[in-house]
């Protein structure tokens, strides 16, 4: 009883002291931004391998969710006799919810793995240390420019995301099962509000992309520096991944679309 | 470090099509297109009851939104509430014995105001009140009245 | 133990130095000077710390207590940008090479000229050949390191490290694991070097035959502390056992065979 209580105490302990390297790390990156912003070629390069090679995923991805939301949405909307109103069941569903957290969630899983694995790779086979020795700031080289492809692509990720599920609910309810066009895309146009929610969707995003790049990054560079060490980081990346976009997306909507 | 031009064209044609996503996003989704006015004023209105009223209800004259509310406050001496209403700045020609009532859009839908245009010359300008206003229906007391003209009937005949 | 090299010929001196990772001591009250200009060698078993070491000349990391002085500066209290430029007049080669996996070679040697100096590149690219040249490695300027064998790889790591032409070069288990062919070379190529460019050199290594082929003196450390130092010759000569059993190989001495056990006839016999 009395070892359970230890164990319980020290893991919680644990997590703090991780959160607290992870703060100081991520201070670290922040200052350490201006070598991304110098030197735009870094940032560029980051921006192709984290945002460019992610695309593909988030489109298809997109497309179908879009697709099923169309379908699913007109059976359940067609009891209450409401066929009419997919609309805005699908675009709010996509802008609200859907695109910021599907887009995130699968950014983790590919982007965000793969810079914990190269991070963590990097330490392994001692580059980043090698950096260092030669009087180059690893931080501001390899760290902070992945970290801030990872915050700019998310919002335009999530976006892409977003616009190509209405686009997929509009070819399934319009093109399909013959919903009325006008309706579909004014009802849409009145109900959902620029600023509550396109622009909460963003600010959504930028969170998110925020959270899961700072995790994957921190991850990768604090990984033990063996194949398993590295391997074990990626799971943890993408699994604290997830749980911080979930968490976060409760508390922003709670935050966002509650009565004010 | 040498920056292949594929990358470069790669990572521009990726931000451009994030940006037009927002933009569709923006114009096709949202009812920004139909915001187009710059700037709006404000003008209140008093009511006994304000129902299911919420703030960001629309408010609309003829059909046509022509705003939202914008807060909902109670007046702690006239016991009554004080619905801010906020106007888009090119419908500036709302008369001053405008009224206001509430109405529900549908059998079970959201709440708003719709705006009745009187006959002034005058017309409202900013922070200006609405004199006349018509209450939510509130079903319980539609019940009541229905049940005691019943009972009134009935007593009649 | 006595120090046999006069203070004014050393450039890196360790005076009092402890340190402690966890609970262990790592190195315990020790004392070094490595001469200027001559090849020394720290050696000693697996995980002794002899890494470390180098780790806290350049100043990745600080010592519990004592000092490290480089060409007389203390290394504890340099500033950042002290430090950064301490670090430019040291090379240092890892264990695997360290090389930059996303760049060619050409552009691994490049890296620090181009990160420090702000010379041309017609300039970068004829101190790059120069230093590819060095360790035989010219024709493979457009290789990506993971098309290098282990070995070649080394080597590019070495031409990277004495692109700014450093006073003190660091060679951190160089000899493990390579082929005997690699290993003739790179004994040849850290002496040549050491000569020709006038460098300090100093190699942290537990590969006795190699590294007593080219050391002019040599520290022998365990469990934390020097247990003997000397020239080459010095140290085959010494008394102790332990370094004796070291530099020669012996499977069993100080350092036994056995892993502590319990009696052997009753641990076969007894089932517990």
């Amino acid at each position: 009883m009395f070892e359970n209580l230890q164990y319980v105490g020290r893991t919680t302990l644990q997590v703090f002291e991780n959160l607290g390297r992870g703060s100081i790390f991520l201070i670290r990156i922040l200052i350490g931004l201006w070598e991304p912003i110098k030197r735009p070629s870094l940032l560029i390069q980051q921006l192709y391998s984290v945002g460019v090679l992610s695309f593909l995923l988030i489109l298809v991805s997109g497309l179908f969710v879009g697709m099923v939301l169309g379908l699913q949405g007109y059976y359940i909307l067609s009891d209450f006799g409401a066929e009419q109103t997919l609309g805005v069941m699908v675009a709010a569903s996509l802008v609200r919810e859907l695109g910021p957290v599907v887009s995130a969630l699968l950014f983790a899983g590919r982007a965000g793995s793969s810079l914990t694995a190269e991070i963590g790779l990097m330490k392994a086979t001692e580059q980043l240390s090698g950096m260092e020795m030669m009087a180059v700031d690893p931080i501001g080289r390899i760290i902070a420019p992945r970290f801030l492809a990872g915050f700019l692509s998310m919002p335009l990720l999530t976006a892409i995301f977003s616009m190509i599920g209405v686009l997929g609910g509009y070819f399934v309810g319009v093109g399909l099962l013959g919903i009325d066009e006008g309706a579909f895309w004014s009802q849409m146009q009145t109900t959902l509000d620029f600023w509550d929610d396109i622009v909460n969707g963003v600010i959504k995003s930028l969170v998110f992309g925020f959270v899961v790049t700072w995790i994957a990054v921190f991850q990768g560079y604090d990984a033990i520096p063996t194949a398993e060490g590295v391997s074990r980081a990626t799971t943890r990346s993408v699994v604290y991944s997830a749980f911080a976009i979930l968490g976060l997306d409760f508390v922003l909507t709670a935050l966002m679309f509650g009565d004010a | 470090m040498q920056q292949s031009k594929t990358v470069v064209t790669m990572v521009g044609l990726f931000v451009t099509a994030g940006l037009i996503a927002l933009f569709f996003l923006a114009m096709q989704v949202s009812n920004l297109s139909s915001f187009q006015g710059n700037g709006s004023y404000i003008i209140k209105a008093r009511f006994d009851n304000v129902g299911g009223l919420k703030v960001r209800s629309p408010v609309s004259v003829a059909g046509v939104r022509v705003g939202r509310v914008k807060t909902i406050t109670f007046d702690k001496k006239a016991y009554v509430a004080i619905v801010d209403m906020s106007i888009e700045s090119r419908y500036d020609t709302l008369p001053t014995d405008t009224s206001a009532s509430i109405f529900t859009s549908g059998l079970l839908g959201e709440q708003y105001i719709g705006l009745e245009p009187g006959g002034d010359e005058e017309f409202l300008g900013e922070g200006d009140t609405l004199e006349l206003t018509q209450s939510a229906l509130v079903l319980e007391e539609m019940i009541g009245k229905f049940l005691f003209k019943k009972a009134e009937g009935s007593a009649n005949n | 133990m006595e120090n046999s090299v006069h203070n004014d010929d050393s450039i890196v001196s360790i005076r009092n130095l402890t340190f402690r990772r966890e609970e262990r001591k790592i190195f315990d009250n020790i004392n070094l000077e490595i001469p200027r200009n001559k090849i020394t060698a720290i050696m000693g078993p697996s995980g002794t710390g002899k890494t470390t070491l180098l780790r806290l000349i350049g100043g990745q990391i600080e010592a519990d207590s004592g000092t490290v002085s480089v060409d007389g500066d203390v290394v504890q209290d340099m500033r950042r940008s002290q430090l950064f430029a301490l670090r430019k007049r040291m090379g240092m080669l890892f264990q695997s090479g360290a090389l930059l996996t996303d760049i060619n070679v050409f552009d691994n040697v490049a890296f620090p000229i181009r990160e420090h100096t702000q010379l041309p590149e017609s300039m970068i690219r004829t101190l790059v050949l120069m230093k590819l040249e060095a360790v035989g490695l010219r024709g493979a300027q457009d290789l990506m390191p993971n098309e290098l064998s282990g070995g070649m790889a080394r080597r590019v790591a070495l031409a990277r490290a004495i692109a700014l032409d450093p006073k003190i070069i660091m060679y951190d288990e160089p000899f493990t694991g390579q082929d005997p062919i690699s290993l003739g070379v790179l004994v040849k190529l850290i002496k040549s070097l050491n000569d020709a460019l006038h460098l300090t050199t100093i190699i942290v290594s537990h590969d006795v035959e190699e590294t007593s082929a080219i050391a002019d003196y040599i520290f022998v450390i365990s469990k934390g502390k020097v247990v003997g130092q000397g020239s080459t010759d010095e140290i085959n000569r010494s008394g102790s056992r332990w370094v004796h059993q070291f530099m020669n190989g012996l499977p069993d001495g100080p350092v036994p065979f056995h892993f502590p056990a319990p009696d052997y006839a009753r641990d076969l016999f007894n089932r517990r």
